[in-house]
């Protein structure tokens, strides 16, 4: 995971490895929920954040492994000022071609009635979406939100 | 094992079908849900069927697949989709994919323990 300059103020660290399956996209959020917990997130950002990781998940699943063997990792860092990250990887096949992967509506799976959202919601759901990818190598999701901030009328 | 649970029960009349779907949709739980939906669709045809939403826990873009699907199905035989008490979580996704502009929606927020008298 890339350092910033807050990693200092680093608080607390998880990290998962799971065999890329479906039934992990559950376990895979609730986890990373349970772990967020400490920072008390109200129930909206605690949603957001359990959304936007099923949505990574899930990208590994069906985009980076094909529904074939592989891993997810994921960590997840809590800092001093509230501020969750999350790093979604997986060494599996990597996006052609990132920008067009983010576009709303995007899929290249038209027949598994897939909404081509995953991206669009991680990146409203999130303060912050990075995506690097290398085909062949695998995909980084770096997903960042700093709690306190919510201004939704929930 | 762990599994992403989901069920629902289904209330029938005349042509209107009612199907109260429970717990979380994700690209898990959709694969069996979308299939069993179907069934029931192509066996009932109803005019119209609504969604009863309100019992769902988590949503995420798997559900708007999902939903979708199922729209153009009701389409296709010539009845209409109704998404029935969606939480606000659920109308911010549907409201991110756009989808909420042309589904028909009711009674956004309600709490799913009430029973709705008008069925």
């Amino acid at each position: 995971m890339k350092q910033d300059k807050r990693f200092k103020n680093e608080i607390n660290r998880m990290s998962l490895q799971m065999p890329a399956i479906s039934v992990n996209e559950g376990m895979a959020r609730a986890a990373v929920a349970a772990f967020c917990a400490q920072l008390s997130p109200d129930a909206t950002e605690l949603a957001d954040i359990k959304c936007a990781v099923s949505e990574a998940v899930t990208n590994c699943i069906v985009h980076a492994y094909k529904n074939r063997k592989g891993k997810f990792y994921i960590t997840v860092s809590l800092f001093a000022d509230r501020t969750v990250q999350i790093a979604v990887q997986d060494k599996g096949c990597g996006i052609p071609n990132v920008k067009a992967a983010m576009e709303p509506l995007y899929t290249t799976d038209a027949a598994g009635e897939r909404s081509g959202m995953g991206f669009t919601v991680m990146e409203n759901f999130m303060d912050r979406l990075h995506v690097t990818s290398r085909q062949g190598k695998g995909t980084l999701v770096l997903l960042s939100k700093r709690l306190g901030r919510s201004t939704e009328e929930e | 094992m762990f599994k992403t649970e989901y069920h629902f029960e289904v209330k029938k009349r005349d042509w209107l079908l009612v199907v109260r779907l429970f717990g979380e949709i994700d690209h898990h739980g959709a694969v069996t849900l979308r299939e069993d939906l179907d069934r029931l669709i192509l066996k009932e045809r109803p005019r119209r069927l609504v969604l009863d939403l309100s019992l769902i826990e988590f949503m995420d873009s798997a559900g708007l697949g999902l939903l979708m699907g199922r729209y153009r199905l009701m389409q296709d035989i010539g009845g209409v989709m109704v998404l029935s008490r969606p939480n606000q979580r659920i109308m911010k996704i549907l409201r991110l994919s756009g989808m909420e502009r042309f589904m028909e929606i009711e009674g956004v927020g309600a709490k799913g323990e009430q029973e709705d008298e008008a069925r």
